[in-house]
């Protein structure tokens, strides 16, 4: 138990702490860096409770793809931040009324299967015990069996997904400089370097 | 699941899978061989639609699959062959106009396939989430190729018009979903059906099923969920609007009567209220919008709207008539509206330029009168004149509200088709009265051979029809 509480205060404490460097920093690539720190723990604190699959999946999708799609963004997009930041202040009752509705929501939910623990018996699938059987093991146990219609007819959808994204996107347009690394390649110093005396006080 | 269980899964939803792995590898052949595979991939989609449906119609497995989550039974084969065959042949259509609507692409018949899977799917769903994942696949596909021209500015914005308003339409279904998940504690239409009753239904299920149904309603643009249709209409290609107009309103339409014969008759007083409504609702807009509409595609599209609303009169009645007749008027719908289309997709000029309004049609007894004979054929059959095809669609949803005594629902859809009939009949005024100001190109002969087919169905269709009704009462038989 000492361990556990050790990491649990260790990830929990450097959570909060760099969930508020990320609305902080002044930095926005420093923001997008500490929300992937906030991810990084948040997986550490999954790992604790024996939910596994959800910490790889945070790392894989949140670090893997979000935090990367808004590294991308912050770094691409000309955005101004500083006029961004500018009237944060003024939003902050409706971030703190927010933030206390999602508190209360959250209350609501633990409290309720607290307070009645045959809610949880009333699931069509009960969750085998971490010790036994592991989460993924456990997940993969339904989809692929009782849900594999439903997985495939997703993976279907993500395939049209992925069509479409290409089609409305790719154009392959002349006139535009490529790299050809073959041609790269096969460049030599005859057709690359010319030598051109150039006299002085005189352009070429 | 064992592996008995697993094999009969497999070979009640063969034609799907004929359709998932026939995308698949046509899609490796048009990566592999670029654009100018795009006619022979089209083909090839058209073939695997054609194996599909013929598996469907020859094969005798039936029943329930994947562990009751997909569903073969009389009504479904009865509209996945209407779908294929309205997705079939509207894909043909698109291969004489590919390179001038700039659908030359191979990744075109390919969407068009999956679009097909997805409605396949969605006909045969038997769960919530399944009904989900065929109504996304399907419809993913169609935003995709309703903005597929990007260099038009009107095809791109049909594109994301559809999406958004999609999204919205999506975001309804999946809450109302969760409400009758909370409320009965199964996705499962049958399971649904088996907790529902009518006097201890809790309202939290009321609220699910009426945001399930305005999110089916959107897919059939039923209104008050509409909006979109004109404009989507207007602006797609033309021959992805012929695409549109025919398998995704049979299969939007097949599931709307699937999930409330099927999982929600025990609380049909709650449900018929809502389709009587937006089933009057669709009859009026369809009749009175679509009378100042200047551009054919718009036309049309306020014609399907008013379609569906008649189609709803069928299902409103919740009887098996009704069904059998809902199922019938899906039919006939399809059919006309491909001949419409086919012929609106004939109307360009030899130069090249296509054209959508109706005053182009001037004059077009002198100048094609083939053409002119079989649009005024299927006009007056959209009007519901006896003894075309239309006209039978109309008299047995009509006949079905009679029969669960709600007159004043038939008594509003006879009036309305009446109104209706004004704007139809203004076209084939302008056909055979007006001056012709220009003659169209020549047809190409697919388009001559649909809108050939179409006309001769229509007209035959009161010779013939009487197997073809029987089809459609057995496939209400799946239900009752």
């Amino acid at each position: 138990m000492g361990l556990q509480a050790v990491f649990f205060y260790l990830f929990a404490f450097v959570a909060v702490a760099s969930a508020f460097m990320v609305i902080s920093a002044r930095n926005p690539v420093h923001s997008v860096l500490f929300l992937i720190l906030v991810f990084f723990n948040a997986a550490g604190l999954f790992l604790l409770t024996g939910a596994e699959f959800l910490a790889m999946i945070l790392l894989v999708v949140y670090i893997g793809a979000v935090a990367v799609l808004f590294l991308f963004v912050v770094m691409m997009l000309d955005i101004d931040f500083a006029a961004l930041r500018s009237g944060i202040l003024q939003y902050a009752p409706v971030g703190a009324l927010v933030g206390l509705i999602v508190a209360a929501e959250l209350i609501v939910v633990v409290g309720g299967s607290v307070l009645t623990p045959e809610a949880a018996k009333a699931i069509t699938m009960p969750i085998p015990s971490p010790a036994t059987r592991t989460n993924t093991a456990a997940l993969g146990d339904v989809l692929y069996t009782n849900y594999v219609y439903f997985f495939q007819v997703s993976g279907l959808v993500l395939l049209v997904a992925m069509i479409g994204a290409i089609v409305l996107t790719l154009r392959h347009r002349e006139n535009i400089k490529r790299q050809n690394i073959s041609q790269q390649v096969a460049r030599t110093p005859a057709t690359a370097i010319e030598v051109v005396k150039v006299k002085t006080g005189q352009g070429i | 699941m064992t592996a008995e269980l697993l094999i009969t899964s497999l070979q009640i939803s063969t034609p799907e899978l004929i359709l998932a792995v026939g995308a698949l590898a046509l899609l490796m052949i048009g990566v592999f061989s670029g654009d100018k595979s795009a006619p022979t991939v089209t083909g090839l989609a058209a073939a695997i639609m054609i194996a599909a449906g013929l598996w469907l119609v020859f094969s005798p497995m039936q029943g329930e699959a994947w562990g009751g989550a997909f569903v073969l039974d009389s009504f479904s084969r009865f509209m996945k062959v209407i779908a294929l065959i309205g997705s079939i042949t509207a894909m043909i259509m698109t291969v004489g106009n590919a390179r001038s609507e700039q659908l030359d692409r191979f990744e075109f018949p390919v969407l068009l396939t999956l679009a097909t899977l997805g409605m396949m799917l969605l006909i045969s769903a038997n769960d919530l989430i399944a009904l989900y994942l065929g109504l996304e696949l399907m419809s993913l596909a169609l935003y995709v190729v309703a903005a597929i021209n990007r260099d038009s500015l009107r095809s791109t914005e049909a594109g994301l018009k559809y999406f958004v308003l999609g999204a919205l339409s999506s975001g309804m279904l999946l809450y109302g979903m969760s409400l009758v998940y909370g409320f009965t504690g199964n996705t499962g239409f049958d399971n649904i059906a088996a907790v529902l009753t009518a006097e201890t239904r809790s309202l939290g299920v009321v609220f699910g099923l009426v945001f399930i149904l305005a999110g089916l309603a959107f897919k059939i643009s039923a209104v008050p969920f509409h909006m979109w249709t004109p404009d989507v209409y207007e602006g797609a290609p033309t021959p992805v609007t012929a695409f549109f107009a025919a398998g995704p309103k049979v299969a939007a339409m097949a599931i709307f009567v699937r999930i409330v014969t099927d999982a929600f008759m025990p609380v049909f007083a709650d449900w018929q209220q809502v389709v009587v409504f937006i089933s009057i609702a669709s009859m009026l807009l369809g009749s009175f919008a679509a009378i100042g509409q200047k551009n054919i595609k718009r036309l049309m599209a306020y014609s399907s709207i008013g379609h569906m609303g008649y189609a709803l009169v069928g299902l409103a009645s919740g009887s098996e008539t009704g069904v059998s007749g809902v199922a019938l008027y899906m039919l006939i719908y399809m059919v006309m509206t491909l001949g419409t289309f086919a012929c609106i997709m004939s109307m360009r000029r030899k130069e090249g330029a296509a054209l959508e309004s109706v005053d182009d049609l001037a004059g077009l007894s002198s100048t094609n009168p083939f053409m002119a004979v079989v649009l005024t054929a299927l006009m007056f059959s959209l009007a519901g004149i006896p003894p075309l095809a239309g006209f039978f669609a109309k008299y047995f949803v009509f006949v079905a509200a009679i029969e669960a005594k709600l007159y004043a629902l038939a008594i509003i859809g006879v009036l309305s088709s009446v109104v209706g009939a004004y704007y139809y009949l203004r076209i084939v005024k302008v056909m055979w009265f007006d001056a012709a100001n220009g003659e169209f190109a020549r047809t190409a002969g697919e388009l001559r051979l649909v809108f050939g087919i179409s006309g001769l169905f229509v007209t035959a269709y009161v010779l013939f029809g009487g197997p073809i009704g029987l089809a459609a009462e057995a496939a209400a038989k799946a239900f009752f």
